[in-house]
């Protein structure tokens, strides 16, 4: 009889065992099954020029880099925000091809982010970074804003009012 | 007409200051300023300290990096190839530990304990230095070369042409600098961009 209590305790802990075995298997195969857009610098060029009558503004980014990780939030609202003005956020995401399946995808499923990410595997940094901007050395978080006039690039940090007035020199 | 010259001066003068502000740190030729740091050891280090030495490869980096993790055996490398030739490795530790937890001191000798560092690792403890050179990032490296004027900056940029896997590098920047200066032959590239972490201040 003596036996019985621990031998419950030890079914109901396999059990919950099993369960949390579970939930990671389906979380995995939920990442596994999310589409991520990759592309080198080539296919990249085609986010970094417009005809359009739009402004886009494009992110470089990294799971990785905290004060890019801190801004995101600004250039999600700011997506949702001036939608209607015709302005379109791209997040760019310079992850290590190695880490797409265990930091990036979980990353994004966890955010929920609306706006569009795409990631870059591109390791020939010196020949496509000066083709983003001249002036960009290479350090993020770092942002280009243009549209089919003109084009602006920022190599630092963003809060939402600073990006906010940014973006609307190119919608006025 | 002195009014005309005083204003036509002050005018050179502010256009200079405009350009000189909006161009920070080191170019190609600038001679380098030398610095004296904490390393890892306890020990105060300068770059005067390297009677022997025929120049250096600073190289601006941290723990926390994942560039410049990417990168720390190559770095161990490059000491090991050069050391010997006269280009030893300085590594200077830019970023503010109060911001970047992860690069106390404390942190700092660990890591270079557990991966063998061969050469100094200083930390920036004011953070005076890496704005005199222009660091902005990590890795970011500079090659100095010892003259008579004092240690000339001759490439300023990445170690090489790929992160991901030394098998893939086609252009090793630093090595083919440091070879050019060995073999007293003008560098091919003098500067070049890679992606970095922005230094934590």
């Amino acid at each position: 009889m003596r036996f019985i209590l621990p031998l419950l305790m030890l079914l109901l802990f396999a059990c919950k065992n099993d369960t949390k075995a579970v939930a990671k298997a389906d979380l995995q195969a939920e990442v596994q099954q999310m589409d991520l857009e990759i592309y080198d610098f080539d296919g990249l060029k085609n986010f970094l020029n417009t005809t359009s009558n739009k402004t886009y503004v494009v992110n470089f980014w990294a799971t990785w880099c905290a004060p890019c990780v801190k801004e995101l939030p600004y250039f999600e609202d700011l997506n949702t925000q001036y939608k209607n003005e015709q302005v379109e956020v791209i997040l760019v995401s310079l992850d290590f091809p190695k880490t797409y399946e265990t930091s990036l995808k979980p990353f994004l499923k966890e955010k929920k982010l609306q706006t569009k990410v795409v990631a870059l595997d591109d390791a020939n940094f010196n020949s496509w970074i000066p083709q983003v901007h001249p002036d960009w050395s290479g350090a993020i978080p770092a942002t280009l804003i243009y549209n089919r006039e003109k084009r602006h690039f920022f190599e630092k940090s963003f809060t939402y009012k600073e990006l906010e007035n940014e973006v609307k020199q190119f919608i006025k | 007409m002195y009014t005309l010259k005083t204003f036509t001066a002050v005018m050179a003068m502010m256009l200079i200051s405009v350009f000189t502000s909006l161009e920070n740190g080191y170019k190609v030729g600038d001679i380098a300023t030398d610095f004296k740091l904490e390393n890892v050891d306890g020990n105060m280090v300068s770059l005067s300290d390297y009677s022997q030495a025929k120049g250096f490869i600073v190289i601006f980096t941290c723990n926390t990096c994942p560039f410049s993790v990417a990168y720390e055996d190559r770095i161990i490398a490059l000491d090991k190839k050069y050391a010997s030739r006269g280009y030893p490795v300085i590594a200077i530790m830019p970023n503010n530990p109060a911001a970047s937890p992860g690069d106390s001191m404390e942190a700092m000798k660990a890591r270079a304990k557990a991966k063998g560092f061969t050469f100094p690792y200083l930390m920036d403890t004011n953070q005076e230095v890496y704005p005199k050179y222009g660091a902005v990032k990590t890795p970011h490296v500079y090659v100095l070369q010892k003259t008579k004027k004092g240690n000339q900056v001759k490439y300023i940029g990445a170690i090489d042409d790929n992160y991901q896997n030394p098998e893939s590098v086609n252009q090793a920047y630093v090595e083919n600098a440091v070879d050019a200066l060995l073999a007293g032959k003008p560098i091919t590239e003098t500067h070049t961009r890679a992606i970095g972490c922005t230094i934590k201040v």
